[in-house]
């Protein structure tokens, strides 16, 4: 069964850079990368996705509609056991601790620092490998 | 080996795209927030209001007709003769109202792209007297504005169009040039589906105003 990680960004191009950046993993087949444009989408796939092998969701904040902060408890409660990693430009304390405390994992901010997002991924898939 | 190459090659090129859309993207953020930052430069003098909205409404349909081709909408006026003059910044108003202007044309662009089925793109200028104050309403047939959106829309950077088409910064700056600047008020009707109407509040004099035009 293939592990799916699921990006959520109103941005259209983040997903060119994520196919980009993680596509030798992708071709090998590690993992697959599904991405929604907005937190509606995003709470669609993470349903359609039950007892699947979801095994990590990355999250922006600033969105139309539902913001990634409104989406994490939404998200959490679909799925409890799937972390969350907020992904945004405002790495400020407020919003830090405001992401910690809706059950966030950790939060990255943009510009996004590949080498600790394919750690974050990495430990993932490792777990689920076992 | 050459199948790794042409990968590449052809990532660098979809990238380097991407950095000059991007780049351009970044530009009129910078040049929106600079043209923000010029205010309180301009002198407020009495204008009249009716064709300040005028020529703020011709402003916008040549501009949305040089940028799109085959862009076409019916434009209405409904002025009140007794709007008169109003002690205002006409760079600053004019700007509040390009930006509400072309956001109508938008919606009503949208909608027409999406329904076809006899769908006239309309937006009607109106104005109207409040004795010391003067109202000035932009009201546009497009597809109105979702309750979550209306949470959100004068909030910096906040937008719904497309990367590259919008830079969030138009309702935002024109909240603060109407309320902060000229001590006026700004709110929007919209019902989805239907139409979007922003109706802005001005007061006839300066002295009403707090912030007055030195910030």
């Amino acid at each position: 069964m293939s592990l799916l990680v699921l990006v959520v960004d109103d941005e259209s191009d983040v997903e060119m850079l994520f196919r980009q950046q993680f596509r030798r993993d992708l071709r090998a087949g590690r993992f697959t990368m599904d991405f929604a444009q907005s937190a509606d989408r995003a709470l669609q796939r993470i349903s359609d996705a039950e007892g699947a092998s979801l095994i990590l969701i990355l999250s922006d904040i600033n969105m139309p509609g539902m913001s990634g902060l409104e989406l994490l408890p939404k998200a959490k409660a679909l799925r409890p056991d799937v972390p969350v990693i907020m992904i945004t430009a405002y790495g400020d304390d407020q919003t830090k601790r405001k992401a910690l405390e809706g059950g966030a994992e950790t939060l990255l901010t943009k510009p996004i620092d590949f080498v600790a997002l394919r750690n974050e991924i990495d430990s993932r898939v490792a777990v689920a490998g076992q | 080996m050459r199948e790794e190459a042409n990968e590449l090659t052809h990532m660098l090129k979809g990238n380097l795209e991407k950095v000059v859309q991007h780049g351009k993207r970044a530009d009129s953020i910078v040049k929106n927030m600079l043209l923000h930052s010029r205010e309180g430069s301009g002198e407020r003098r009495p204008i009249d209001v009716n064709s300040l909205v005028e020529e703020s409404l011709n402003l916008a349909y040549h501009g949305a007709r040089a940028e799109k081709q085959g862009f076409k909408i019916r434009l209405e006026q409904d002025f009140d003769p007794a709007a008169g003059k109003v002690d205002l910044c006409p760079q600053e108003i004019t700007r509040v109202l390009l930006n509400l202007i072309s956001n109508g044309f938008y919606a009503s662009m949208k909608r027409k792209a999406e329904v076809r089925d006899g769908y006239e793109p309309a937006l009607v200028a109106a104005t109207r007297s409040l004795g010391d104050r003067v109202e000035i309403r932009i009201r546009d047939n497009g597809g109105g504005i979702a309750a979550e959106v209306k949470d959100k829309m004068f909030n910096p950077f906040f937008t719904t169009k497309p990367p590259g088409e919008g830079t969030g910064l138009g309702l935002s700056i024109s909240y603060d040039i109407i309320v902060k600047q000229h001590a006026g008020s700004i709110e929007v009707d919209t019902q989805p589906g239907e139409f979007t109407e922003f109706r802005g509040i001005l007061p006839r004099a300066a002295t009403a105003s707090k912030a007055g035009g030195n910030r």
